[in-house]
């Protein structure tokens, strides 16, 4: 490897050692490629011609705007309807790049495997998409878009058939299938150099923010309030303000039925260090090692990992992580689309939540957008009584 | 003399059996049954597994001996108490733990490699570190006279066997394939270059794994150069199955003769 790979202590490349030359090659494509004029006309001109960059940010007019004026960066207006496509399309770049005629990915919520198979349709590579059972039960909507675009769902159906599950089944395919297939991550977490390169292909989601919050605003804002599962939005969006002492960074993580339970996807406030899935980072885990189950009404956010850079940044003090329990996460789903006629995804709902809660502090909030919710709208119809 | 060196030395131009079972599967008693099956059967050495909840590098026969001990309440404790009792039933075969970082670290890597010297353990294999991370981990081992066993792949560079070579101890543990654990697919032994690398570099003893079930196989791998094989999956189904597995290991160790 040419780089570290460590985020301070965590992170790292805990893999079998015959997916090292596969994770080497994979860093030697994507440092290459960051030097590589062509690579990057080629990537913007995807981002902006098909898949609708820049997104915008949208000033709410009524939620909460009696105490803080909220500002949402839309990456629910994103093709595919998550910020995934961004870093998605980059990746799939560099698997023609490096010659891979297959893609297989791992997916929660559905959204990045709706943005792996419109890539792999887009690209032309063979795309298989690893899916926890009890995912697939609940997204089947997402199931059918991914189907739609070419991809094969495979039911992942060992432990609690869900992401982390999921991500198992994609490494035990890539340890077979290196040699022509690239494993295309869907977030910060997993060895290196996965956690740094999406956070490098989604910083364009905070470069963009902050640009138009200055233009809109003529200062930075107070709070910058994004959802963590592995936390590729929320690093995308906190990156190009970390260096902003003045603006402070909150992730906030699935609190489920309440942290005082089990279950939750709170890794950050409930879990200790370890290694899973490749890096070492907190983990929700038992006291003998063994991997809890996580909890949460959005598959998105419900993984007993977290990306390595969030460990750090928590530790360091530079971010801070709180949670928003489902029912705080559908309120706010609620109350958004009431309010401001956007539907979000659940896992957005989470930052929406916390960014209420922050009204009364701070003036000017920012909250990362991450998805939209199309794909929860069953679950909604269930979850949510409306009256007729 | 370390009992790993002890036993290459007795086998004199034989290759040496490695016997894998997962510990707790089905349950601790019958798992302490099946660990003197292996001995009486012939096994050189036995390697054991500790059960994990996310093992990434096995596949569907491990994977679910792990989901059984898991699910009987086998705990890291329970392992380590198994494993002292064989020790004081067999004094001399070499033991080898293969497990994942994370139970490891569970209560910190030191702890973990005293508990494993506590109970006679000869090695551990971590599946999940890969020579990059193994430092630590290999300080660590070796500090509670523990040997660090290290994998090399056919896809591992020469500069990479050699640091293996000089790190690693016990044995070698060679992956005949690429993929997780599992009988279903072919191990291949033509892998001579790795084979020579390691020699050359003064390597312990190259012993090879994943995809070996059937004795034309452990012939085929001496006679590519391997001091051994381990067999694995192949055993683990038949503790599924709740066969007795005397005469498989009895019949995969005459094919080392």
């Amino acid at each position: 490897m040419r780089l570290s790979g460590r985020f301070g202590a965590y992170g790292g490349a805990y893999v079998p050692e015959i997916l090292v030359p596969a994770l080497e090659q994979l860093e030697a494509a994507f440092l290459d490629a960051q030097e590589d004029p062509a690579f990057h006309v080629e990537l913007e001109e995807l981002l902006t011609k098909y898949a609708g960059r820049p997104t915008p940010l949208t000033r709410c007019r009524n939620l909460g705007a009696d105490r803080a004026r909220i500002y949402l960066k839309r990456e629910d207006l994103l093709h595919g309807g998550a910020h995934k496509t961004n870093q998605v399309l980059a990746q799939a770049l560099l698997a023609k790049r490096m010659g891979r005629t297959r893609l297989i990915a791992e997916t929660g919520a559905g959204q990045h495997g709706v943005a792996t198979a419109l890539a792999g349709a887009l690209f032309g590579l063979e795309t298989r998409i690893y899916m926890g059972a009890h995912d697939v039960a609940r997204q089947q909507l997402n199931v059918f878009r991914m189907r739609l675009m070419g991809a094969e769902v495979i039911p992942v159906t060992s432990g609690g058939q869900g992401l982390k599950d999921a991500i198992n089944e994609a490494l035990r395919d890539w340890t077979a299938s290196f040699a022509d297939t690239h494993y295309l991550l869907g977030t910060v977490a997993g060895p290196h150099p996965f956690p740094l390169m999406v956070r490098d292909f989604q910083r364009v989601i905070g470069r963009e923010a902050r640009a138009q919050i200055l233009a809109e605003e003529g200062r930075l804002p107070d709070a910058v309030v994004a959802c963590v599962g592995g936390g590729s939005n929320a690093i995308g969006l906190f990156t190009d303000f970390v260096a902003d002492e003045g603006v402070r960074l909150v992730g906030v993580e699935a609190a489920g039925k309440g942290l005082d339970g089990p279950e939750h996807g709170a890794t950050l406030q409930r879990g200790r260090p370890g290694v899973l899935h490749g890096a070492e980072t907190y983990i929700l885990q038992d006291q003998d090692g063994q991997i809890s189950e996580s909890w949460s009404v959005s598959a998105g956010l419900d993984y007993p990992a977290v990306g390595p850079e969030h460990a750090f940044l928590k530790d360091s003090g530079r971010a801070s992580y709180v949670g928003a329990t489902d029912a705080e996460a559908l309120d706010a789903f609620a109350a958004l689309a009431r309010t401001e006629g956007i539907i979000c995804a659940f896992e957005s709902a989470h930052a929406v939540a916390h960014a209420l809660k922050l009204a009364d502090e701070h003036e000017v909030i920012l909250v990362g957008l991450s998805g939209r919710g199309d794909k929860d709208m069953e679950q909604a119809r269930r979850l949510l009584a409306l009256p007729e | 003399m370390s009992r790993y060196d002890a036993m290459f030395r007795r086998g004199g131009n034989a290759g040496v059996f490695g016997a894998f079972v997962m510990l707790g599967d089905p349950d601790l008693v019958t798992c302490a049954a099946i660990l003197d099956q292996l001995v009486e059967g012939g096994a050189d050495m036995i390697e054991v597994g500790i059960p994990f909840s996310d093992p990434i590098a096995d596949g569907p026969v491990i994977q679910a001996a792990a989901v059984r001990a898991l699910a009987n309440g086998t705990t890291p404790a329970d392992c380590f108490a198994l494993l002292a009792g064989f020790r004081a039933r067999h004094p001399d075969v070499p033991v080898g733990i293969l497990t994942y970082a994370n139970l490891v670290l569970a209560r910190g890597r030191d702890d973990f490699y005293q508990r494993a010297a506590a109970a006679g353990v000869d090695s551990v294999l971590v599946a999940d570190v890969p020579l990059l991370e193994a430092g630590p981990y290999a300080a660590a081992a070796r500090a509670q006279g523990i040997e660090p066993v290290l994998i090399a792949a056919a896809n591992t560079p020469a500069h990479r066997l050699a640091e293996i070579a000089r790190l690693g101890g016990g044995y070698t543990y060679c992956v005949a394939r690429a993929g997780v654990t599992g009988t279903d697919q072919q191990a291949r032994f033509d892998h001579q270059e790795m084979l020579d690398a390691l020699r050359e570099a003064g390597a312990p003893p190259s012993v090879f794994g994943f995809g070996i079930a059937r004795p034309e196989q452990v012939r085929a791998a001496l006679a590519a150069g391997a001091a051994g094989v381990i067999s694995g999956s192949a055993i683990v189904e038949r503790v599924a199955r709740g066969e007795d597995v005397t005469a498989f290991v009895r019949e995969m160790k005459a094919a080392t003769l």
